[in-house]
Parts: structure tokens; C-alpha cells; sequence
């Protein structure tokens, strides 16, 4: 109904309800995807203390009963010379040749909780530990956990941010076009007053429309957000798309943009009427 | 049944377009309001139909006040009255039919219930042939019937008529009076604002005439002493 009246204007409102969810989407695909990255990084998160040369075993062993009881640690492990040779051997292939015995220091490697691998946490773990006087430094890949984090934050908030913008624009494009269809149908509207419609009654038509247009935009909405991921799978990385709970969760958000545009213009207009 | 308690009606930009305004309407009475244009008888309507409220004083409509009344508790008080227009307000776009069945409709009766009731409202306006005409197909006076028709929809009270025949040519103004008296010897009271004083003096109606706001002559006044209404001048 609201199509044929006013085609342009009902397009515009669709779309920008469309676009406003559009960049939720993808940037909540960013975040959705760098979230189970660091899930599986988390998994890998270990604070690896190095002991100072020469400490006694009993001052260790006690350190390491200290720690495990630390509410966010899970595992403790004391991690002789010899085994960090061996490992570094492992890790590091062809290139363990450069490994004498003797070069790498005995070290305690702690696993946090999960839960507990955000970099605040580690980072306040870590500092508890080196304040041992036999520990010597603390290592716990804080550069890529904390750029990850970052990286998160901002995609969320990017998304955020520009989502809200669009969601306001389409409040504003929404209430313009039922603008439009009150005063389009004022005559009508004040013989059904007349007659003794109730407001409710009178609204309800434009209140459906908006919800029907927002609708419509969260579907477009969902749909390009599916196909702007297909494409990165095919080109970048594969990535993962959102579960069914957050696409109809999206679309419902349309649905209430579309509510709310259309509440907030047609009690305003109806006054004028 | 209609009751107006030292009525004030003020207007932001034009000022008092009532002062001190009392009377009673009783049930199934027929009044006539009369005076010159600006006189502030389609304000009292309005008032009666809760379009606007007063400024000071009360208008009550079937025991209920404009002063307490909730504003979602109007439309309910308003499928009491009927409320009939000079300009006949019919929307173009739909048939005789559509026009009432419309009132019908947007208050919420039951769908089976309103096709006969249409006809019957057809049947009593005298336009039974015209059913799927559309409005710009009928003569004035046809009109003003098809909107006659509509406000008698929801079975009211008391029908509210502001210059109903202001359009019309004498002899369909002669044809909606009559139409008006039938209406109104079957129960249903009306006020109809009017300044066709032939229409008044043949009739022998009761007259309220305004001027400037106020009550100048309401020939119930010298019949009989209304208690509430116009104490100053009984
Ligand atoms: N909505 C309004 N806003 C401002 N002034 C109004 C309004 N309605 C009526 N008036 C003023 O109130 C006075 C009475 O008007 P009205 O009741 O329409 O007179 P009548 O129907 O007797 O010709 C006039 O002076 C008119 O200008
Ligand atoms: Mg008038």
C-alpha cells in the first residue's frame, strides 16, 4: 500500500533499515570470527617464567604451590633445562642444531583457567609471578593476544557505531514516509475519529507498515550480509556465519527499527490530523 | 442528556469564541442554534463531540464530563453521537455503501452484522438504489443522506448536524429537514446549527441563538425555567 503511494521514500526506508544492519552484520562477523580465533588461542595462552640460574629446588617447589593456588591458574609445571631443550628442538626443527645443553633456563609454565586468558588477567598473573627474586623475566605473548583483543574491540565498536548511525537515519527516513501516508490519508483518518475509532484503531495500519518495511529490510540485510561472507570465504579465509539465534535475532532488530520509526511519527502526525 | 455549566472557550490566536455558555439538551429533543457566522455554534459543537474541551466550565454528554473524561475513553463517547458536516466528508474513492459500512468497520462491529445493517441505514435515507454509486454520482442532497446514513451507524443518541443543508438547494434542504424530523420522532435527539431562519420559523422548533460567543435567545428559556442553564437570565 505504502509502496505504491510513495515508492521512492518506502524504498529509501527499507534500504537504510537494510544498511543499518548491513554494517552490524559485517562487522559483527569480524568480531564473531576473531572471537573463535581467540578462543583457540586462548586455549594456548601460558605465562613461562624463567628461573634465575642456580635457585634452590625447595624455593621452586614452593613457588609452584604458591601459584597453583592462585584462583586463575589451572596448571603448574616446572619445566627443567633439559626438557626446555628438547621441546625447543621440537619446535623449532632444522634449526635445533643451535641448541647447546646448558643455554635455556629451567622455567615454571602456568595455564590459566578458562575464563581467566584475557590480557588483564594474564598480564596481573604474570606480575604476581616475577615477583619472585628467582624469577628472572616473565613472557606471555602479550603483543598478539592484546592486538587480537584491540582488534575485536574496535570491529565491535566500528559496527556498532555505524549501525546506530543507519538504524537513526532509518527512524528519521521511516517517519518521514509515514509522514506522508497520514497526511495522504487526513480525510480519512478524521472520519474515522468521527465515527469513533480509537487511536489505536487509527495507528495501527502505520504501526503494521513499519514493521513490515523493517522486516523487509533485516531479510535484505541478512542476505547481504551472507553473501559479503561467501565471498570472503572464497577469496580471504573461511569464515563462519552467524547462528540462526542471530539472524532472526537481526531481522527482529528491522522489525523494531521499522516499529519504532513508524510509533514515534504517527503519534506526532495524527496530532496535526 | 447534554449539559453546558458556564462554558468558556478560548483560542490561542482568536480569543474567546464562547463565554459563559449554559443550557440543556434533553432526550430526543430537537434544537435549532442559530446565529450570524462566527457566532460560535460550531464551536459548541465541537465541544458536544469532545473535538475540542473547554476552557473553563463543563460540558456534560450522557453523564459523562469533559472535565474527568480520559482522552482514550472519547471514541467510546463519540459512537453515541452522530455527527453530520455541511461538506458532507464522504471519501471520494469508495461506493454509498463502503461510506457506511466504513463507520462500522473502524469501531469494531461484527462483520457478518454489517451488510444488513447498511441497507437497512440505505432503506431509512431513502437511497436503497444508490448503494454502489460513488458519491460524485449523487446529487448534493444524496450526499448529505449517505452521510446522514453514516452517522446513524452505531445507533446513537443524538445527532449533531452543523449547517447540514448549508450546500444544498431548497428543495433538498426541505427533503434532509424532513428526513431530520423522522430521525428525530423515532428517539434520536439533534442539534442542528443552522442560519436558514425560513427553515427555524416553519418548523417551530426549540432556537438557541448565539452572538459573539454568547447565548442570546433561547426560546426554551421562556417556556420553561432550566434550574442549570442560563441562570442569570430565567
Ligand atoms: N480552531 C480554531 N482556532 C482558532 N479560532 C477558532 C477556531 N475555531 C473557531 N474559532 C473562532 O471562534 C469563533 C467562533 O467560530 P465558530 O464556532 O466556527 O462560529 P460559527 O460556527 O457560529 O460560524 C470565531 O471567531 C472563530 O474564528
Ligand atoms: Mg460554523
Amino acid at each position: 500500500m505504502a509502496f505504491k503511494r510513495a515508492p521512492v521514500l518506502s524504498l529509501l526506508s527499507v534500504t537504510t533499515i537494510a544498511f543499518s544492519l548491513f554494517a552490524f552484520g559485517l562487522f559483527g562477523l569480524v568480531a564473531l570470527n576473531i572471537r573463535r580465533q581467540l578462543n583457540q588461542l586462548e586455549d594456548r595462552v601460558e605465562i613461562r617464567a624463567f628461573v634465575v640460574d642456580g635457585t634452590n629446588a625447595e624455593a621452586t617447589s614452593s613457588a609452584l604451590g604458591d601459584i597453583a593456588s592462585f584462583p586463575e591458574v589451572s596448571t603448574v609445571k616446572l619445566v627443567s633445562p633439559e626438557e626446555a631443550l628438547v621441546r625447543a628442538r621440537r619446535e623449532l626443527g632444522e634449526f635445533s642444531d643451535v641448541f647447546e645443553a646448558g643455554i635455556l633456563p629451567a622455567s615454571i609454565d602456568v595455564k590459566l583457567k578458562e575464563g581467566y586468558r584475557d590480557p588483564a588477567t594474564v598480564a596481573s598473573v604474570a606480575g604476581r609471578i616475577k615477583n619472585y627474586d628467582f624469577i628472572d623475566d616473565v613472557r606471555f605473548g602479550e603483543e598478539w593476544v592484546q592486538k587480537l583483543y584491540r582488534i575485536r574491540t574496535i570491529a565491535t565498536l566500528a559496527g556498532a557505531v555505524l549501525g546506530l548511525a543507519f538504524a537513526g537515519v532509518a527512524v528519521i527516513i521511516i517517519g518521514s514516509t509515514i509522514r506522508m501516508a497520514v497526511l495522504a490519508r487526513a480525510r480519512e483518518i478524521s472520519i474515522m475519529r468521527v465515527v469513533g475509532a480509537t487511536d489505536g484503531f487509527i495507528r495501527s495500519p502505520f504501526l503494521i507498515e513499519g514493521v513490515l518495511k523493517g522486516t523487509l529490510g533485516g531479510l535484505l540485510a541478512l542476505l547481504f550480509t551472507y553473501a559479503a561472507n561467501s565471498l570472503i570465504g572464497k577469496f580471504v579465509f573461511s569464515a563462519e556465519f552467524f547462528d540462526a539465534k542471530y539472524a532472526i535475532g537481526g531481522v527482529a532488530a528491522g522489525a523494531l527499527i521499522g516499529l519504532l520509526g513508524s510509533a514515534f511519527s504517527v503519534g506526532r502526525h495524527l496530532r496535526d490530523v | 442528556m447534554i449539559r453546558f455549566t458556564h462554558v468558556f472557550k478560548e483560542f490561542p490566536r482568536t480569543g474567546l469564541a464562547l463565554q459563559d455558555v449554559s443550557f440543556h439538551v434533553g432526550k430526543g429533543e430537537f434544537v435549532f442554534l442559530t446565529g450570524p457566522s462566527g457566532a460560535g455554534k460550531s464551536t459548541i459543537l465541537k465541544l458536544i463531540f469532545l473535538e475540542e474541551r473547554p476552557t473553563k466550565g463543563e460540558v456534560k454528554v450522557s453523564g459523562v464530563s469533559s472535565v474527568t473524561i480520559r482522552g482514550r475513553d472519547v471514541p467510546k463517547l463519540r459512537r453515541k453521537m452522530g455527527v453530520v458536516f455541511q461538506d458532507f466528508r464522504l471519501l471520494e474513492d469508495r461506493t454509498v455503501e463502503a461510506n457506511i459500512a466504513f463507520a462500522l468497520e473502524v469501531t469494531g462491529a461484527q462483520p457478518s452484522a454489517i451488510g444488513p445493517k447498511v441497507s437497512r441505514l440505505l432503506g431509512q435515507v431513502g437511497l436503497a438504489s444508490k448503494a454502489t454509486s460513488l458519491p460524485r454520482e449523487l446529487s448534493g442532497g444524496e450526499q448529505q443522506r449517505v452521510a446522514i446514513a453514516r452517522a446513524l451507524a452505531n445507533d446513537p443518541v443524538v445527532l449533531i448536524a452543523d449547517e447540514p443543508t448549508g450546500n444544498l438547494d431548497e428543495r433538498a434542504t426541505r427533503g434532509i429537514f424532513q428526513l431530520l424530523r423522522d430521525i428525530n420522532a423515532s428517539g434520536t435527539a439533534i442539534i442542528m446549527a443552522t442560519h436558514n431562519l425560513e427553515l427555524i420559523r416553519r418548523a417551530e422548533c426549540r432556537t438557541i441563538e448565539m452572538n459573539h460567543g454568547a447565548i442570546v435567545f433561547d426560546s426554551a428559556e421562556q417556556a420553561i425555567a432550566y434550574p442549570a442553564s442560563g441562570g442569570d437570565e430565567a
